[in-house]
């Protein structure tokens, strides 16, 4: 137990020194995540809108699959993504394997599936009086989307932070395809399990209250944000 | 009244957020790759290695990391991974070289052309730990004799041994002991519960022999780091057998198999491990930290089970292509 305290005084001690290293991986950590997300939000949300405003058959069926993918495995994407970017697999010549760019590739197919399924059940849950009235008032199938969207913000916006929590707390992929090279892909997620293995448990325990700061702080801006 | 004290708690959560970013804005130019604690030498160009984990472990890259860097002015990419991952990556080309330790199948590797210029730069021992009052009774055994006398105290359910079971050198090693001790590992490890498969690096097996009292084999530089950081139950029982010989290689990646690789520095790095600057650093490195070294140069191996001197002494030649 007293590795806790003093894991949770290491990490005070880390933050307010500004330690370097751990300031560098930390920037390092957020940086991916959030371009995970962003990316995956850019991709997710449109096309959510389009499977929620569209009918189509097997849409339900469609819904349970993406619901499905929520709990796969960060080590089976790793995997899965280490297949085709290895330089002996399908897509080798990006030379993208061991890079932060990777991550990201991991990430953001991990993140995808949470992603399309929260905007959708976002987006069902919003008030159909709101959309009865506007279409009354002759808005387009556009403006609907945009009206359904704007309407359905808080939940989205949970649903990106979903993600980019899900994304800044892997460790399967950064590990698998990022390699945790130091200076280069080693995050907060992989520099905890070198620690572990390197017997440095306070060190390893400051860096995930580290970790769980960094995602208090983008949690409260997100929600400024989304109160604008 | 209530609008001052809602424009209050607006300005306090505006300073609020500026704090926070100005908390943020040094972790993300934290993230440039220039920070001054790590400066790259040529970030073009970038040699990828895979190393064993135990290397790793102690600090010993993070030592020769930054020398091989300056002098070739390269930027080194260093991949923890244990023996079988490491010769994985090497046989899909996604590094330059290798560092493992197990010698069969870095000849499998060689003879199937993944490949080239190993040399053999370090050495150390590997040896079993347990709990200090040893209930198989091993202390002072050959390594044979400990995995028979913990095998049938462990049949009965006296006593547990934890296995890395992840195919690293070190688990390599801890097969051709089962085989020395005249069992077949596949009846062994699915003999029981006393035989616990851990599947992670050395680090978190040490801990978790140390957690259920077991027996675990491991190597003594790993051992001793982690004991010098963790206070282990479990203390070192069974050392000085010329079985627990852990000699580690370097080996380049064929660039016939794998054009990409970058054979020239991964040559010019072999060498430079097997000189007698790194062989100085090896001797001395984790003496004043441990009170002993870590690793032997390997000029002073003279057990049997050696490599011959020509795998350390001879530079590897310059690469004429094909």
């Amino acid at each position: 137990m007293v590795e806790l305290w003093h894991g949770l005084l290491r990490a005070v001690e880390l933050i307010i020194t500004f330690d370097p290293e751990v300031m560098q991986i930390a920037g390092r950590s957020l940086r991916i995540a959030l371009t995970s997300a962003v990316i995956a939000s850019v991709i997710c949300i449109p096309v959510a809108s389009i499977i929620h405003f569209n009918e189509f058959r097997g849409k339900r069926f469609l819904v349970s699959l993406i619901q499905t993918f929520y709990s796969i495995p960060t080590v089976a994407i790793g995997l899965f993504v280490f297949v085709f970017i290895s330089s002996a697999g399908p897509l080798g010549f990006l030379g993208i394997i061991f890079t932060p760019a990777a991550i990201v590739v991991g990430q953001v197919l991990l993140i995808t599936p949470i992603l399309l399924g929260l905007t959708i059940s976002a987006l069902r849950g919003v008030d159909r009086t709101i959309l009865d009235t506007a279409r009354s008032l002759g808005a387009s199938q556009m403006q609907m989307m945009v009206l359904t969207i704007r309407e359905a913000r808080f939940a989205v916006m949970a649903a990106v932070i979903m993600g980019f929590g899900r994304a800044i707390s892997e460790v399967g992929i950064s590990l698998m395809i990022g390699g945790n090279i130091r200076g280069a892909t080693r995050v907060i997620t992989t520099a905890i399990s070198l620690e572990t293995s390197k017997g440095d448990l306070e060190f390893a325990l400051a860096l995930g209250i580290i970790l769980i700061f960094i995602a208090l702080v983008v949690n409260i801006v997100m929600n400024r944000i989304q109160q604008r | 009244m209530s609008l001052k004290l809602r424009n209050v708690s607006k300005i306090a959560g505006a300073l609020l957020i500026v704090a926070l970013l100005v908390g943020l804005v040094p972790a993300v130019i934290g993230c440039d790759d220039a920070a001054a604690d790590y400066p790259l030498h040529d970030p073009l160009v970038r040699f990828r290695i895979a190393t064993t984990t135990s290397l790793y472990d102690t600090g010993l890259w993070y030592h020769l990391e930054p020398i091989f860097e300056e002098l070739a002015n390269v930027e080194m990419d260093i991949i923890y991974a244990g023996t079988g991952i490491a010769l994985e990556y090497g046989r899909r080309g996604d590094v330059d070289a290798i560092i493992v330790h197990d010698r069969a199948r870095e000849d499998e590797f060689i003879a199937d052309g993944y490949g080239i210029n190993r040399r053999n730069f370090a050495y150390n021992f590997f040896l079993i730990a347990g709990p200090p009052d040893d209930p198989a009774g091993i202390t002072g055994l050959t390594a044979a004799q400990a995995f028979k006398k913990i095998h049938s105290l462990g049949m009965q359910g006296a006593v547990k041994f934890v296995s890395r079971g992840d195919d690293s050198g070190t688990h390599a090693k801890e097969k051709l002991i089962w085989k020395e001790a005249g069992f077949d590992y596949e009846e062994v490890r699915n003999s029981g519960d006393w035989y616990v498969e851990a599947g992670k690096g050395m680090g978190p097996t040490l801990l978790m022999a140390n957690e259920m009292k077991a027996y675990v084999q491991a190597d003594i530089s790993s051992f001793l780091a982690y004991n010098l950081k963790n206070d282990l139950g479990i203390v070192s029982l069974v050392e000085k057998d010329p079985i627990f010989l852990n000699v580690y290689a370097a080996i380049a990646i064929n660039p016939e198999t794998h054009p990409k690789a970058k054979i020239d520095i991964a040559n010019r790095f072999i060498n430079w491990l097997i000189s007698e600057e790194v062989q100085e650093i090896i001797a001395d490195y984790g003496k004043a930290e441990y009170g002993r070294s870590l690793f032997f140069p390997i000029a002073e191996c003279d057990i049997p089970g050696c490599p011959p001197v020509e795998d350390y002494t001879t530079p590897v030649p310059e690469y004429t292509g094909k």
